[in-house]
């Protein structure tokens, strides 16, 4: 099985580098989000946590921007090119080969985690060089790697429960983005959420968006660590599991 | 006695009320090349597909290298290539990756380079798959399928949409896979590749096999009368054999079951009266006449 999972993760990697449009925009709209947002609202100091150490804003945006990539890469691309993969009739021979579906569905969501890893390793040091970005404390690597690779997980099994509603390779790219952007906004990754309406911090805790981003945040910056941050995220991975072997469908909808 | 690679008794699959196969039998033996013949829709695609695992049956018992294929196990797929109807494969990748590829998911995999060479793509080896063109595709699609050195071959209409000289580079692909010993279940709707290729062949209509045999004797063909058609100069006193008048166009058609004497004594009876026997022709029915008249001639057209 890690032959086989290796082999895969080998030759998907080879493939997605190959299509530079899809590899360039996944690695460029992180970087180009920090950029816009850090320009429009100045790189003051801001505290980390109310009444806890001032970061610049521009930290507090790196790691919004470090989620964002890692959903990117995990949920988006995931949900994307398996559909693109299922209505190509690509999974549809798989099938029909001895490959074990858990093998090649391993290896992608290994290879999704994989590129989310280089986005959130790239935005931090873009941060770091361009914004200065500072990094008081001391980071808690270990929580800090936990939270990624369950990020990463949770993601890409929403990614592929999705996958399984979308009806044809058109309705893709807008359904998937349909129920993320949203979350996306309302989890505070584009806009602090601090001053908004209750139900919006609702949002933000009944999904596992804003979980994520500040379980990474406090793991690398040193600020208290929630863990029921991870109990949200976990929660979420199992649910997904369980609605993506419902709903995931090898077959091209005639 | 002959292996049976494939073995299928009383199969039926419906759909709600309607029923997409009403009960066929059929097998293949080892070394073998079965086709399907029939129009669009009449049931080849299912059954082809209950073979290969990606359907389940109603009813009935098949048996695919002494499997049966609804189960889905590993040890079946291990020993078969499918090429379905329409399927593809990463854009990006190059023809030999996406070989070497899909050989690697098969225990005993053929060297990619001759699977490539076998297909005929062996100038685009390593052109990236979304740069073929659809026949080249189709051909990457019979390389995928034999990357794992299958004993058994699915081919689901192989040569839908190809023109004639890539039917035929198609046509002598199989024939090489014949020669390496492979079974071979061939679906088409085209009478001449069933003739060119297949040692036996069913024709299906309406999810039911209407006739079986070799494409020499399909449907008592090989017994069927013989029709000879001739134009005698104008004037001539009629043939012996005939009662008949010739037609507007001053074409006789007669049929006879016995062709070798009967052009004798015609020929003779021409030769004798210094006749001039214009259109000449003696013909036996083909595939497609006997395969119009089983299909019913609304669907023949297929």
């Amino acid at each position: 099985m890690i032959r086989e999972v290796a082999r895969q993760f080998r030759f998907t990697n080879k493939a997605f580098w190959r299509n530079p449009a899809s590899a360039f925009f996944t690695f460029i709209f992180p970087l180009l989000f920090l950029v816009i947002f850090t320009s429009l609202l100045g790189n003051d100091d801001t505290p980390l946590y109310p009444g806890g150490p001032t970061i610049k804003l521009s930290t507090y945006y790196v790691f919004s921007m470090a989620a964002f990539g890692l959903i990117s890469a995990c949920y988006t691309n995931i949900a994307i090119s398996v559909v693109f993969a299922r209505e190509g009739g690509i999974l549809k021979r798989l099938r029909g080969t001895p490959l074990p579906a858990r093998s090649y569905l391993t290896a992608r969501v290994l290879h999704a985690t994989f590129v989310g890893f280089l986005l959130v390793a790239i935005t931090v040091v873009f941060g770091r060089v361009v914004y200065q970005a500072h990094l008081p404390g001391t980071t808690d690597a270990l929580l800090f790697i936990l939270t990624l690779f369950l990020g990463a997980g949770c993601f890409a099994a929403i990614g592929l429960a999705v996958s399984g509603i979308v009806p044809n390779e058109d309705a893709g790219p807008p359904i998937v983005n349909a129920i993320i952007l949203p979350l996306l906004f309302l989890s505070g990754i584009f806009i602090a959420t601090n001053d908004a309406p209750t139900w919006v911090n609702w949002v933000g805790r009944i999904f596992p968006v804003k979980h994520l981003v500040d379980a990474m945040r406090a793991s690398y910056l040193g600020a208290p660590f929630h863990w029921s941050d991870i109990l949200v995220i976990a929660i979420w991975l199992l649910g997904a599991v369980i609605v993506a072997a419902r709903t995931f469908r090898w077959e091209p909808a005639r | 006695m002959p292996e049976r690679v494939i073995e299928i008794e009383g199969l039926r699959k419906s759909y709600g009320d309607f029923e997409a196969i009403g009960g066929i039998d059929v097998h293949v033996d080892r070394g073998e090349v079965f086709a399907l013949l029939g129009p669009n829709g009449a049931g080849k695609t299912t059954a082809t597909e209950i073979l290969e695992g990606y359907r389940q049956r109603s009813a009935g018992a098949v048996s695919v290298l002494g499997h049966d294929p609804a189960k889905g196990e590993h040890a079946l797929k291990q020993r078969i290539g499918i090429v379905l109807q329409s399927t593809g494969v990463d854009p990006f990748l190059t023809v030999r990756e996406t070989v070497e590829m899909y050989g690697g998911y098969y225990p005993t995999p053929r060297p990619t380079d001759e699977v490539i060479d076998v297909v005929g793509l062996t100038e685009k080896r390593d052109e990236r798959v979304r740069r073929l063109s659809g026949g080249q595709q189709r051909r990457l699609d019979v390389a995928i399928a034999l990357s794992g050195d299958p004993e058994l071959l699915f081919l689901d209409e192989p040569t839908t949409g190809f023109d004639p000289s890539a039917r035929r580079n198609a046509w002598e692909m199989v024939k090489n896979l014949v020669a390496l010993g492979k079974t071979v279940w061939l679906t088409t709707h085209f009478m001449d590749e069933a003739q060119y290729l297949a040692d036996r062949v069913a024709v299906i209509a309406k999810g039911v096999i209407v006739a079986e045999g070799p494409p020499t004797s399909l449907a008592g063909r090989d017994q069927m009368q013989t029709t000879i058609r001739f134009r005698p100069d104008a004037g001539a006193p009629p043939p012996p054999e005939l009662g008949q008048a010739p037609a507007g166009d001053g074409v006789l058609r007669l049929s006879t079951g016995e062709p070798t004497r009967v052009v004798h004594e015609l020929t003779g009876w021409a030769l004798q009266h210094g006749i001039d026997l214009e259109v000449f022709e003696v013909s036996r029915p083909s595939l497609e006449d006997v395969y119009l008249e089983l299909t019913g001639a609304e669907e023949g057209t297929a």
